[in-house]
């Protein structure tokens, strides 16, 4: 089958990696380059402590927060400026701007202005996330089909209808380009969101082992965290893109 | 119940990109009455798909009035492409602007089986021929029991022999459920067929060139050579003239 033949190209190219690395770490023999093994291990200590979960949650859970509040914010703007011309002249050069704007400005205007807590955390990652989203989604919208629309006018759908059958059918690629490449970027802001201000966190986490020069922890911290975004992905975003293309030829 | 009266004043679609501007109407009049079969013939790229817009409301953009002789018609549409929703199954496509009714579904499984498409109720669109999509998009406009329907060519792109019984199906259901049909067609003979108007339009502007009341009974009109015979009379066609 197909998926398992993906499957296999994926593991044999994942074990090529792990192999190049457990030789370069072998050759090196440093602290800072550890071995697979000592990576393990330092995952295996940190999930015995009960800290690796708690700080994983924790993350997950800002993640979610930003990542909800920049696709509903996004989309709904983004959807604005396709469908209408005045938004779009309006607030596309904000967009424009926002896009441009270095991630770690975000943050530090947030925490500055907002003050060390979690909604400016939250606020700080959503707002990096929101143009992309917007963007995105503006494509749709300016895409959507008109034929459709007339269609759906003259055959009396009404609101709702026209929404669920016609409109967001018609976004739903859209909305899975947002949240996939949404979800990269948030994960990677929520860690430096953290690192900057948040006494937990795996973000918070790596600095303290930046400090100590604790390598391997850092590397669990990335794999377990890559692990669990690779595990939505595949588990989450995949599956209902799946089948909100079933109808495809 | 659902007599139509258009009068446009004007319509006229703006310059854009480079085309110039379209003056496809001007001082135009049309009165349809009730439960009548009127088919428009008329040149491609006239205004005939145009018309029909403007009567179903979807272009609002002109001089003049659509009056209906009831509040509010139920209007079916089969358009000059079938627009259906590729996410939806035929089924889906053909019972969504129906009442979430057991006797919707019954009837629109009804209709798809008498439309030789039984089998492809739970088949997406895309999957299917443009001509079995264009009956799926049929079987909606007529599932709705239209007070007007509106067909914009609705049997291009099908076999003779589909085509033909679609013909008889249509004449059929109409028979069975009289409304009012507007139906454009570049094929004269199918207009003889099944309308009991003809109005040959020509311009630009459009313009009412002929207006013919067609006088066959039902059995002559299923009857190619009267059906033939009728067009020379009445069009002034020669045999093969027009197809
Ligand atoms: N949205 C539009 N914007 C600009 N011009 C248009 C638009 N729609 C139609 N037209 C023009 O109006 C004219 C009439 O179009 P229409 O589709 O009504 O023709 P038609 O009589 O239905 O032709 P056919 O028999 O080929 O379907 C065409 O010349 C077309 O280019
Ligand atoms: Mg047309």
């Amino acid at each position: 089958m197909a998926f398992a033949g993906r499957l296999g190209w994926s593991a044999l190219s994942l074990g090529v990696f792990v192999a190049l690395w457990w030789i370069a770490a072998l050759v090196v023999d440093s602290r800072l380059l550890p071995d697979p093994p000592t990576v393990v291990r330092a995952l295996v200590v940190a999930a015995e402590t009960g800290e690796l979960i708690f700080n994983l949650l924790v993350t997950l859970a800002r993640v979610a927060a930003s990542f909800a509040i920049a696709m509903l914010v996004g989309s709904a703007l983004g959807i604005l400026l396709g469908l209408s011309r005045t938004a779009d002249r309006l607030l596309s050069p904000w967009v424009v701007l926002f896009l441009n704007l270095p991630a770690l400005v975000i943050i530090i205007l947030a925490y500055v202005w907002f003050g060390l807590n979690e909604s400016a955390a939250i606020l700080a990652v959503a707002i990096n996330k929101i143009p992309n989203v917007a963007v995105t989604l503006r494509e749709g919208a300016v895409a959507l089909s008109r034929d459709l629309a007339e269609m759906a006018r003259i055959y009396r759908f009404g609101r709702w209808k026209t929404l669920r059958h016609v409109i967001l059918p018609q976004l739903a690629p859209f909305f899975a380009a947002a949240a996939r490449s949404g979800l990269a970027l948030v994960w990677k802001i929520v860690l430096v969101v953290e690192l900057l201000g948040r006494p937990n966190g795996v973000g918070f986490e790596l600095q303290s082992s930046f400090q100590l020069f604790d390598v391997a922890t850092i590397l669990a911290y990335a794999l377990a965290f890559g692990m669990i975004v690779q595990a939505i992905e595949l588990g989450l975003i995949q599956p209902w893109e799946r089948a909100a293309n079933r109808w495809r030829r | 119940m659902t007599a139509v009266s258009i009068e446009i004043a004007a319509k006229t679609f703006p310059a854009s990109g480079g085309a110039p501007a379209r003056r496809l109407y001007a001082d135009f009049s049309l009165e349809v009455a009730d439960q009548s079969f009127t088919a428009l013939l008329g040149p491609s790229g006239l205004g005939k798909t145009t018309l029909l817009n403007l009567i179903a409301g979807v272009d609002r953009d002109f001089e003049g009035r659509v009056a209906f002789s009831r509040e509010e018609p139920r209007i079916g549409y089969a358009f000059q492409s079938p627009r259906l929703l590729p996410w939806r199954t035929v089924l889906e496509n053909v019972t969504l602007p129906l009442p979430k009714t057991a006797a919707s579904l019954t009837r629109a499984l009804g209709l798809l089986t008498e439309m030789g498409l039984g089998d492809a109720a739970d088949v997406y669109p895309e999957r299917l021929s443009l001509g079995m999509q264009r009956r799926v998009a049929l079987a909606r406009a007529f599932a709705l029991e239209p007070d007007l329907l509106l067909m914009d060519e609705p049997f291009v792109s099908l076999d003779e022999a589909n085509a033909d019984r679609l013909r008889d199906l249509l004449a059929e259901l109409i028979a069975r459920r009289p409304t009012t049909v507007l139906f454009v067609t570049h094929d004269s003979r199918e207009a003889v067929r099944l309308a009991d108007r003809l109005v040959v339009l020509a311009g630009p502007p459009v313009r009412v060139e002929q207006d013919v009341a067609v006088t066959l009974t039902p059995e002559q009109r299923t009857m190619p050579g009267e059906v033939d015979r009728f067009r020379e009379a009445s069009l002034g066609l020669r045999r093969g003239a027009v197809a």
